[in-house]
């Protein structure tokens, strides 16, 4: 059996002509907008219904909109864009396909629970690196009263959350990747597997993940040969303040030392304490509006040259969780440089 | 070298990562979450009591002023959660906002207001109990179990 | 004097709840705990042992959950005392028909006046 000609090692592809981001948008809710990053966003939206008759009618349109920004930024418009990438964490994914109706590009409907948008950065390269697409939109989206709906209890009932829950970002974030255009490039993707350790605590979401994170931070560094020192940081997507400790320790346990310059979008987007947020944020929005706002930035300026980004996801549903199933993680790394 | 975890982990390696999700894991404010658990529980029942005592005083049974006390309280939860304000006070008083009737009435009015956007019938109509849905079956059946108990066994 | 009665069984209750939220594991939730508690509150009201913490404590024992198991109960035995058999299928939700009729008529109201804030 060979090995497929732009692969590296067991999971990795490496691409010689490195897709370019040439434009990203990201559109927060109050929360989000009071957080630490809240000048890094193109909009923040004041109410969570956004005018909207419900929360899924609001998240859509959040999508949407970013969506578009991302498109007038690139001067370009639908009809030029070759494919669309989005997904979120509603049921059938229909924040992500009521937005590709408005837009009307082909569309690849993603489900990677919060590890959406960087699945989808894997696959957009891909796409585009192998010929197959000059411009991809990608985008994701969720919203903290969709997903305490859909997940867990309704927003107005009396709940004491524990310290190791995460809060659901309300947002979206698009990204637009093209062959050639000026902007920071992708230049490896690795495609994670599904790990799985046994957690099962749905209030701990960090736990769940952290395995498949590490495993997808060795299997990297291992396939291209890197080592952590070549990265100026690695920043996973909602991995919590727990998860990030417990992901750390298990990438030292295979020989690696990432500390110190290992980060968290869950962790940079809220005032923790003064927020209540306990372990950080999550959702497909958490990395999808970190990476869309903050990371390009920081990677325009030059404060940053060379970054692993690792979406993180908890494949599980509340039918699953009920019948005694346990939580396995999922999480894909993009390495993104500044041109 | 091989790096990455079996598709299929041992117990072993399960195990001993559930230890250390363990040592890194968060405790619980056990000792400020049961003192407030015990203020804000042992006021709404103080208020009870005062709601009782009036009924009592308009000249109601103990019974008719027990079930009018209990309408009431379900009445003050409905509209505290209606405002938006009963998820504040059990964030801060855990059990202590869940365990007395106005609870149970947070329980099915907070899914109901939820699920308006699905309609009046199969949004609000069908997820009123949700929640209470469980203390209904068990209450009423345990209730009745102990009722044929007594029948069979203990009348005299 | 009752008030103080009131609170301290009252906020007792509680501390029995949160103490199961917060000690045990994951799998017991609030929802587990609610069905403990009023189905334990029948299962001692049906042994004589809740109507003497009520005696005692008045809404400090029917205020919480606990409480609502003691009328279905109560009202269960009730009912078969006086209809026999019959009376066990209508005692205790006939004992408890003005906290049920209550939340369902309040819970709709308010679904039709509120908007959750999210």
């Amino acid at each position: 059996m060979g090995i497929a000609a732009k692969k590296i090692g067991q999971q990795t592809y490496f691409f010689h002509q490195p897709p370019v981001i040439v434009s990203t948008a990201a559109i927060v809710g109050p929360k989000e907008g009071q957080g630490p990053l809240g000048h890094t966003f193109d909009k923040v939206v004041e109410d969570p219904y956004y005018k909207e008759k419900s929360w899924e009618k609001a998240e859509q349109r959040m999508l949407e909109e970013a969506m578009q920004k991302a498109l007038q930024k690139a001067n370009l418009a639908p009809q030029n864009v070759d494919f669309l990438l989005a997904g979120d964490l509603l049921n059938q994914i229909i924040a992500a396909d009521f937005t590709a109706r408005v837009l009307g590009i082909p569309f690849l409907g993603l489900y990677g629970a919060c590890a959406t948008m960087y699945e989808g950065m894997a696959l957009a390269a891909m796409l585009i690196d192998g010929g197959f697409a000059e411009y991809v939109l990608l985008g994701a989206s969720s919203h903290f009263s969709t997903a305490e709906r859909q997940y867990r209890y309704p927003t107005e009932q009396g709940v004491q959350r524990p310290m190791s829950a995460q809060w659901t970002v309300t947002g979206a974030g698009a990204m637009l990747l093209a062959r050639r255009g000026a902007g920071p490039v992708v230049t490896h993707a690795t495609v994670g597997r599904v790990v799985d350790l046994g957690s099962a605590d749905p209030n701990d979401m960090g736990a769940a993940m952290a395995p498949a994170a590490a495993d997808t931070i060795v299997r990297h560094l291992e396939d291209t040969g890197r080592v952590p020192g070549d990265y100026d940081l690695f920043l996973s997507g909602d991995l919590g303040a727990y998860g990030l400790v417990l992901a750390g320790k298990l990438v030292e346990q295979k020989g690696y030392h990432i500390a110190g310059h290992f980060n968290d979008c869950g962790l940079l987007i809220y005032h923790h304490r003064r927020q209540d947020t306990h372990a950080g944020g999550s959702g497909c929005a958490c990395s999808a509006v970190v990476t869309c706002g903050y990371l390009m930035q920081e990677l325009a300026a030059g404060r940053l040259r060379r970054v692993l980004g690792i979406g993180t996801g908890a494949l599980f549903s509340k039918c699953s969780s009920l019948q005694g199933e346990t939580i396995p993680g999922i999480a894909h790394a993009v390495a993104i440089e500044a041109r | 070298m091989t790096t990455h975890w079996d598709s299929l982990p041992g117990e072993m390696q399960k195990r001993l990562y559930r230890e250390l999700v363990n040592q890194v894991r968060p405790r619980p404010p056990v000792l400020r979450n049961v003192g407030a658990a015990f203020a804000v529980g042992g006021l709404i029942a103080v208020l009870g009591q005062l709601i009782q005592n009036f009924f009592l005083a308009r000249g109601l049974t103990l019974l008719d002023a027990g079930a009018a006390t209990a309408a009431t309280l379900v009445f003050l939860a409905a509209l505290f959660t209606g405002l938006g304000l009963y998820d504040e006070l059990a964030r801060f008083a855990g059990a202590g906002a869940i365990v007395p009737i106005t609870g149970f009435a947070n329980s099915m009015v907070a899914p109901a207001m939820e699920y308006r956007t699905e309609g009046l019938v199969l949004g609000v109509g069908a997820r009123l109990f949700t929640i209470a849905g469980p203390v209904l079956v068990f209450g009423i059946f345990t209730a009745w179990a102990a009722a044929l108990l007594y029948h069979f066994f203990l009348r005299p | 004097m009752i008030f103080l009665k009131a609170f301290l069984v009252g906020g007792l209750l509680c501390v029995v709840a949160q103490l199961l939220m917060d000690l045990t594991s994951y799998r017991v939730t609030p929802a587990h705990i609610l069905v403990g508690f009023v189905a334990g509150g029948a299962v001692l009201s049906a042994l004589g042992l809740y109507q003497p913490l009520v005696n005692f404590a008045g809404a400090g024992a029917t205020v919480p959950l606990t409480g609502f198991g003691h009328l279905l109960a109560q009202g269960a035995i009730d009912g078969v005392k006086h209809k026999g058999l019959l009376g066990a299928f209508t005692g205790g939700v006939a004992a408890a028909a003005a906290g049920i009729t209550a939340a369902v008529v309040f819970g709709y109201l308010a679904a039709l006046f509120f908007r959750p804030k999210g």
